[in-house]
């Protein structure tokens, strides 16, 4: 078929599809000018386009109807029989061009039917109108056709000068439509204008995009999901070994497939409208013919879908909509009396949340009837009396969506065919999506399709329970936790089912590995269980509850492959994917497990989601030890700085160097006092807080322990001293917050650390911190190992250095910033010209995979732990390992 | 590749033949893609006994299904090999496990009979039919019967 063809098929096919739902609505609002003047043009481009390609049949029909449809923009009064023969006529137009499509020419046949409805019908219109000048008008209109090209300005003026010619030449009008003819002159005229500024408009924009074949995105998307799988093996390869210098490019690979990847998703999003286009001609069909008074309202069309799913929920969608108008909404009578205004309505409506694309059918109408059901589930041997009776009605309703069912008494020849909503469910299902009745009411009827936002490629996290791996899509995953009283969440017991306790609230326990069958023991655990197990917080709509695991990996993206269909029915996978090592694995669906946890303390759980997420607000807390040194106040250095409490007797102390020190697990440890002149005592003990940096230990003595807590940490006075950070009020008691840095600093300072590479210069990091505590904390640490260091105290100074041309070799950001914080920081650094090579590390005291997900998304290549000093100079030393050689 | 072939007398029609349990089982040519030796098999809670599992071959997920389980026979001991006989349905790739592959064999129409009447009605839900071979009887499995699990509506 050659291209003009070709194209001119699909444009006239999109421009159908608009003129049907136009009319629709037009057909409410019949004053709507502005609308009539669209349909009208699209109605002759159709008929220009034909006569121009040669396409007599169309020609002659589109002409005819365009007829009809001038009369109406002439002010002829709109009839329901009028539209109803347009959408006729459309219709088969639609017919004549699939014939077209099949064959190559137009199929014989002859529309003399419909021809001679529109132009009767036109007649009468005219007749109406004008008083019998309507042949003349015909033939001007036709003329200005036969001139043919498919623009839309010249024909407006042409036709719109010969009816005026017409009008005014036309014997003594009524009075009402002598009102008419100044409104629609200067409509007629602002519809020029605007016409013609649409007319270049569309140009431009025509211009800007590109048609492409639905083969070719398809194709995109399998290759790309093929880069994925391949990138994620690399990831897995370079893991396992020690090549650095893999690690750049990889993830340079990284980033770039997600880009693309994400492009091609974009690509095929299609707004919902879309599937909801040939809908309101449905309606006002089906109104129509069951004689009810249905209005159709869309919202939320603007939101987008996967192309794919898009096509498959057209079909579903229809089905619920017949059915809401067969048996949902009543006749007009019925709903007077039952105080509902006589219009029924159907409301479709599309919103994203969370990961899902959520879209309801909503209709007022007399809701589901659960004897009904009851009844006909009875009838077509679905169930017994005896289960029905220990059923509850929301068990019962459910019925509907078994195979066999259908409640229209007489199967109306408009739904109730037997295609059940057994057929809508199966549909949704196979995209991964669900349907289910959320209410039903004499008021009215809301069905719930929910469907994931992207089908082919997630990201999720990886975890194994019993041996067996699974993956869990990363946006139900709020936090891990470790569970059992050691790690500070011991797990507790109401009425034989277990919690946990967190962060003093419930969460509900679901032990994997029994619910998969795969372990012994009761699907909720057994108390001698209870410890070091890993709790995955899932969070499903408003509810949270732990999923007890054995052990958790990675988060990784994957690609989704759907189930087999031989095992679509178990509800607990939502599809399966294969690792980068090769096997293949199950995804998990949450919504499943939510089931599984029913409804324990389902109060509790949407407090605990609200605890939750302001948990997450709140200032984090630190592990502090509280002791004293040298005077009676308290003084206080987080836990995590520390590696060992020591307790060192005193005749072990040696006297070296002026420095006291003393051998401690193979290497001479150094003994710092709080104050200059201290000794230590001639007998006894002495407290010591071990610091380790690059395995040499340096001591801290102190005169005692006296507790270790985990508050908020907040710096109230920062000190002028050295040696003291700032004081904090912990507890309700004042607290010195000491810069261990000041004291082992010197210490320190004169050992390098080893294995470090001499380079042509000291490379230059940037650490961005709001907290002075951990800057001061790191920064003697880094310029101990022989980084040049400058320090940036927010996002926004940070900034400010780079623009004032200043070049670092690397840079460390903590995430959680006022003001800009380190993910927007990252975003800007990538993007910049001078700073987008620079590596970034994330530095947080939070470790979500959420987070670390963010930030890689962001641009951090590697995210440390804000106290995890071992990793963050380890990280550094691989960036800069090969660098020596390379310099 | 044709399923049939002229033996100059009678048409005949091709099988790939596998044996489980000491049972010679035929399954028709043009059906299969291919035979495989099925490694690295996940097995999936929760799924019907007769899915042995999946397994990735040359990047796409084959779902194993074990002809033993299928048919009501006792498990394979383990530690014994198997053989896989790969089936595309639907645009699914599907893998059918035995204990070991046969040749292809080549097989008259006149050496075809209907199920036994007294057959296992497990083995008669899946197989349509016995052809006679020489010393040998080799039952054929109806590919699609296997794989209807009471997903494609009809009743199992």
């Amino acid at each position: 078929m050659d291209e003009l063809l070709s194209e001119f098929l699909t444009e006239t096919g999109e421009r159908l599809d608009e003129l049907d739902v136009n009319l629709v609505r037009f057909e409410q609002d019949p004053n709507d000018a502005e609308m009539l003047n669209a349909i009208f043009r699209l109605v002759h481009t159709v008929k220009g386009t034909c006569g121009f390609l040669g396409l007599d049949r169309l020609a002659k029909l589109a002409h005819a109807a365009e007829t009809l449809m001038g009369q109406y923009r002439d002010g002829a009064p709109v009839t329901v029989e009028g539209v109803s023969v347009i959408l006729a006529s459309i219709d088969r137009i639609k017919e004549i061009l699939a014939g077209l499509e099949r064959e190559g020419t137009e199929p014989s046949g002859s529309d003399a039917d419909l021809i001679t409805a529109l132009q009767e019908l036109a007649e009468v219109s005219a007749f109406e109108r004008m008083g019998g000048d309507s042949g003349e008008e015909d033939e001007a209109s036709w003329h200005a056709a036969e001139i043919g090209e498919a623009g839309n300005v010249p024909y407006v003026h042409a036709t719109l000068e010969e009816l005026e010619r017409a009008w005014r030449e036309a014997p003594g009008p009524d009075p009402v439509p002598a009102a008419e003819p100044a409104s629609k002159k200067t409509l007629a005229a602002a519809e020029d204008d605007h016409a013609s500024e649409n007319g270049g408009k569309e140009l431009i924009a025509r211009a800007q995009t590109v048609r492409v074949s639905v083969d070719t995105l398809e194709h995109l998307m399998t290759t790309v999901s093929e880069l994925v799988l391949t990138r994620n093996q690399l990831l897995d390869l370079v893991r396992r070994t020690d090549e650095s210098e893999f690690k750049f490019p990889l993830q340079r690979l990284s980033n770039v497939t997600v880009e693309l990847q994400e492009g091609i998703m974009k690509a095929r999003m299609q707004p919902v409208a879309n599937a909801w286009q040939k809908l309101p001609r449905l309606v006002r069909e089906l109104s129509l013919e069951l004689g009810k008074k249905i209005e159709l309202e869309m919202t939320g069309g603007e939101t987008e879908l996967d192309r794919q799913v898009l096509e498959a929920i057209k079909d579903p969608l229809t089905h619920m909509i017949r059915n809401s108008a067969d048996h949902g909404v009543e006749m007009p009578d019925e709903r007077s009396s039952a105080g509902k205004p006589q219009t029924g309505r159907i409301t479709l409506s599309a919103y994203q949340q969370g990961g899902y694309i959520v879209i309801e059918v909503i209709d007022d109408g007399r809701g589901l009837d659960v004897q009904k059901v009851r009844t006909t589930a009875l009838e077509n041997g679905l169930t017994t009396l005896a289960e029905l009776d220990r059923m509850s009605d929301a068990d019962i309703l459910k019925f509907i969506f078994k195979p066999g069912f259908s409640t229209a008494s007489a199967v109306s020849a408009v739904s109730g065919r037997g295609v059940g909503m057994d057929v809508v469910r199966n549909n949704i299902e196979l995209i991964g999506g669900t349907v289910d009745l959320e209410s039903t009411s004499p008021a009215g009827t809301t069905f719930v399709i929910k469907i994931p936002l992207t089908l082919a490629i997630m990201v999720a996290l990886i975890v194994e329970v019993a041996g067996t791996r699974f993956a869990i899509p990363q946006f139900s995953v709020v936090e891990l936790v470790r569970s059992g009283a050691a790690a500070g969440h011991p797990v507790e017991r109401i009425n034989d089912t277990a919690v946990l306790r967190l962060r003093d609230k419930l969460l509900p326990l679901l032990d994997f590995g029994a619910l998969l069958g795969l372990k012994e023991g009761k699907a909720n655990l057994d108390r001698e269980d209870d410890k070091n197990l890993t709790a995955v917080v899932i969070q499903v709509g408003a509810n949270y509850f732990g999923l007890l695991v054995d052990k958790v990996f990675r988060t990784e993206e994957i690609v989704v492959k759907p189930m087999s269909s031989v095992l679509r029915h178990v509800t607990m996978f939502s599809g399966n994917t294969i690792l980068g090592d090769g096997s293949v694995i199950m995804i998990i669906d949450p919504n499943a497990l939510g089931s599984a946890v029913g409804s324990i303390d389902t109060q509790a759980a949407v407090a605990d989601a609200e605890s939750v997420k302001s948990e997450e607000a709140e200032e984090e807390r630190t592990a502090l030890l509280l002791f004293r040194a040298g005077s009676e106040t308290l003084k206080a250095v987080p836990l995590s700085l520390i590696t060992r409490l020591e307790e060192i007797p005193l005749d072990a102390v040696e006297r070296c160097n002026d420095q006291d020190v003393v051998q401690y697990r193979g290497a001479l440890m150094p003994l710092v006092y709080m104050q200059a002149d201290r000794r230590a005592p001639e007998s006894g003990v002495q407290p010591v807080l071990v610091f380790t940096d690059a395995d040499h230990p340096a001591g801290l003595a102190i005169d005692e322990i006296v507790d270790i807590v985990e508050e908020p940490l907040s710096i109230d006075l920062q000190a002028e001293a050295p040696g003291v950070i700032g004081a904090a009020i912990i507890r309700d008691k004042a607290v010195e917050i000491v810069d261990v840095s000041h004291y082992l600093g010197a210490v320190f300072d004169s050992r390098r650390m080893s294995g470090f590479e001499e380079s042509e210069r000291a490379l230059r990091l940037l650490l961005i911190d709001d907290s002075q505590f951990f800057r001061n904390m790191l920064a003697p640490l880094l310029k101990a190992s022989g980084y040049e260091l400058a320090l940036a105290a927010s996002a926004e100074e940070a900034l400010a250095l780079k623009d004032k041309g200043e070049r670092f070799d690397l840079i460390i950001s903590d995430i959680d910033m006022p003001g800009m914080d380190g993910l927007a920081l990252a975003k800007h650094i990538k993007a910049d010209p001078d700073w987008g090579n620079i590596p970034l590390i994330a530095l947080s005291s939070h470790a979500s995979p959420r987070l670390v997900e963010k930030s890689r998304a962001a641009g951090f290549e590697s995210y440390v732990g804000k106290f995890d000093r071992q990793t963050l100079m380890h990280t550094l030393q691989d960036y800069f390992k090969g660098w020596g050689a390379a310099a | 590749m044709n399923g049939e072939r002229n033996n100059g007398e009678q048409a005949t029609e091709g099988f790939v033949t596998v044996v489980t349990a000491g049972q010679i089982f035929g399954l028709k040519l043009d059906r299969v893609r291919d035979v495989f030796v099925p490694q690295g098999l996940s097995a999936v809670p929760l799924a019907p006994p007769e899915v042995a599992g999946l397994l990735n071959l040359r990047g796409r997920i084959v779902t194993a299904l074990d002809l033993r389980r299928r048919l009501g026979l006792p498990a394979r001991e383990a530690g014994k090999p198997a053989v896989a006989v790969g089936i595309e349905d639907r645009g699914e790739l599907y893998g059918v496990i035995a204990d070991k592959v046969g040749d292809v064999l080549w097989l008259k129409p006149s050496a075809y009979e209907a199920n036994p009447s007294n057959l296992d009605p497990r083995w008669a839900q899946v197989c349509s039919g016995v052809y006679r071979l020489d010393g040998d009887l080799m039952v054929v499995l109806d590919v699609d019967k296997v794989l209807d699990f009471g997903q494609f509506g009809a009743a199992a």
